[in-house]
């Protein structure tokens, strides 16, 4: 007991947990951002895959790492765009395009990164983004480490939060996408694009996702591996559930999310004798799978979530 | 121009439909091979060699295609009901488990009760596995999709876990891998020297029962209503919880039996990597198939296809066998595109719009 106080007291314990939750808030709120215009993206783990690779890709070819991040953006919106045609306008089965985009942008990444490194063995490694250094804030005790340590992109995951939050909850165009996921009549009667909000909506979420791809290869870790992604992006389309669409809620679930999983590495160094490393290992799942039971009963959906809209039929 | 739906749907295009998209993520191969800089056509000419090239090879191709008609079964059947089953995966893997549990020795039974009782088991195991999120689903509201999503990993990870432990064979020098299941309990070859095995006739024959079972039975008529409009059916009079249930159930069964032909028809024991996504792969031939139970067989047949064709391209020429996977995804995509044009027409003047509506 005394040993979960003392992780829970220390510093890299918290810088952990906003390093792992970094990629997780990027996807949440790319994922949010779909789903509250009403469109389902089970795009998410494909598009993390994509964006992992495009970013890496960009940087082992010199682009840099912002240009990397471009990329990975690039990549992302390119990969939205074709789920929005697919479920917007032809108004296809969300499901179902969402697992096809999946499976394209994951073959096309893989395809892409063997054709181009066909011999190679150990992957080629980047230099990722470094750890922020601010003079005076980086020194202070404890929140030094655990907020000022932290890397341009997680800085980045967090602005986000207070930007979507802002925008969603603030504007007009905010208040237009609730409206185009809650009820699209209402947004035509304005004079507004159903088709527009909602393409554009998923093009963006689609962007965050690949960023949140990009953390893991540019930021996490400095190399393209198969299978990195694990699952990721489905567990972020649990947590959107558990946040109840709301940005606030999304960052708070991403960072309880990020918290269990480095206790559970932690856990796992203390007492690995006893329990076999794969209950740890399968933690994460059954959290996201949990999370969601305790919070569908009384999850609030966008009304017209998976709902498809077709111009001039009511 | 505008968009409307068919009055009624063409029976031609719905077969037309699956073979053209096909066809179309054939041709759109071209261009990742163009990409890896290989010779596009020798690359179609070694494809089709791999695959109908000798007996050999079409008995590779059948090998591949058995657990593929499983899992489209069970997303076809599953889908049917507007039961979005995504973990065959793991509901495969739960039945390539208890396969080796009962086949590898643990129980001691007679050789003619051990092959029908790995069956049994292995389905179901795979009916278990999609029974829980069916009934977190019924339960708690808790989204299927997710929930299946997720167990595949939390299942993935259990087998490792068995075989780094309980399950781990004492003689596979440190590899974790199961015992080998006894010989009186595997499924017979189809022939000789060759892989295929009678997994494709028990694969068949599920196809036959489930077709027979959507398109003849009161349970079938029940499950398409679900599928169709479940809040209609339940005012209907259909048990609507109890037919999901009755779906989930054979569904995951069905995946299960993927599993158990994969142990028990092919290689004998279990590993962690007994699988390279048939369940995944499964929801696509299910797709292709129209949610078809017959024509999943097709379907899986022509995924097998690429697959094995894909695979000995890549031996021949150096592409990456990853193309395959492409493949497959962009048949899926096709047959979604075209799933479009068989339920709405594109109707150029504005004359027609009101004869439309």
């Amino acid at each position: 007991m005394m040993d979960i106080i003392n992780i829970l007291l220390s510093d890299s314990f918290w810088a952990a947990s906003l390093r792992i939750a970094s990629p997780l808030i990027f996807g949440v709120l790319g994922a949010l951002l779909c789903e509250r215009a009403g469109v389902l993206n089970l795009g998410i783990e494909g598009i993390f895959v994509a964006g992992a690779m495009a970013g890496w890709m960009a940087v082992w070819l010199g682009a840099g790492l912002w240009g990397g991040v471009f990329f990975a953006i690039l990549a992302g919106a390119a990969l939205g765009l074709l789920h929005g045609i697919l479920t917007v306008p032809l108004g296809l089965s969300q499901h179902v395009s969402g697992l096809g985009v999946t499976l394209f942008a994951t073959s096309v990444s893989y395809f892409i990164y063997r054709t181009s490194l066909p011999t190679v063995s150990s992957p080629p490694r980047i230099e990722p983004f470094r750890a922020l250094d601010i003079p005076i804030l980086s020194d202070l005790p404890f929140i030094g480490p655990v907020l000022f340590q932290q890397t341009a992109l997680t800085w980045l995951a967090l602005l986000l939060v207070a930007v979507i939050w802002y925008v969603i909850n603030r504007t007009p165009l905010g208040s237009a996408l609730r409206a185009v996921g809650d009820n699209p009549d209402s947004v035509d009667a304005q004079g507004l694009s159903v088709y527009a909000l909602r393409i554009g909506a998923v093009v963006a979420g689609s962007a965050l996702m690949a960023l949140g791809g990009a953390f893991l290869t540019m930021s996490a870790f400095d190399a393209f591996f198969f299978g990195m992604v694990n699952g990721r992006g489905w567990i972020c389309i649990a947590l959107v559930i558990f946040a109840s669409w709301q940005p606030g809620k999304a960052l708070l679930g991403a960072l309880l999310f990020g918290a269990f999983d480095a206790l559970q590495v932690r856990l796992q160094t203390e007492v690995g004798a006893l329990i076999p490393g794969q209950v740890f290992l399968m933690a994460p799942y059954l959290l996201s799978i949990i999370a969601l039971v305790i919070a569908a009963r009384r999850a609030d959906y966008p009304r017209a979530l998976l709902t498809p809209w077709f111009k001039g039929q009511r | 121009m505008r968009i409307e739906p068919r009055q009624n749907l063409s029976k031609t295009l719905l077969i037309a439909v699956p073979i053209l998209s096909s066809i179309a993520a054939l041709l759109l191969a071209a261009i990742p091979i163009s990409f890896a800089g290989a010779n596009v056509l020798q690359a179609y000419q070694e494809m089709f060699i791999g695959v109908f090239g000798s007996v050999f090879s079409i008995s590779e191709m059948l090998t591949r295609a058995t657990p593929l008609i499983f899992t489209g079964l069970a997303a076809a059947l599953a889908f049917r009901a507007r039961l979005w089953n995504i973990g065959a995966e793991g509901q495969l893997y739960l039945g390539a488990l208890l396969s080796v549990v009962v086949g590898t020795g643990y129980f001691d039974l007679p050789p003619l009760l051990l092959m029908p009782m790995i069956i049994l088991c292995g389905a179901m195991a795979g009916a278990a596995g999609m029974a829980v999120p069916t009934l977190l689903k019924v339960r708690f509201g808790a989204d299927e999709v997710v929930t299946t999503l997720l167990l595949n990993f939390v299942i993935l990870i259990f087998i490792q876990m068995m075989l780094e432990g309980a399950l781990k064979d004492p003689m596979g020098l440190g590899w974790p891998q199961s015992s080998p299941i006894v010989e009186e309990a595997m499924l017979p070859q189809l022939l000789p020297r060759m892989r295929v095995h009678s997994g494709l006739i028990i694969a068949v024959f599920c196809a036959v029962i489930v077709h027979f079972m959507l398109s003849r039975t009161v349970w079938g008529f029940r499950v398409r209503a679900v599928g169709e409009n479940s809040v209609a059916a339940g005012y209907a009079g259909i048990p609507v919880n109890r037919s999901l249930f009755m779906v989930a159930i054979f569904s995951g069964a069905l995946a299960g039996l993927a599993g158990v032909s994969e142990v028990a028809g092919l290689k004998g024991y279990l590993t962690a990597d007994l699988s390279p996504g048939f369940g995944y792969t499964g929801i696509v031939v299910a797709m292709l198939a129209g949610l078809s139970p017959l024509g999943v067989v097709l379907a899986a047949l022509f995924i097998a296809s690429v697959f094995v064709g894909a695979d000995s391209m890549s031996r021949a020429m150096g592409v990456s066998s990853y193309l395959a996977d492409l493949v497959v995804a962009l048949s899926l995509l096709s047959v979604l595109i075209g799933g479009f044009v068989t339920r709405f027409r594109v109707v150029w003047s504005q004359k027609h719009s009101e004869g439309g509506k």
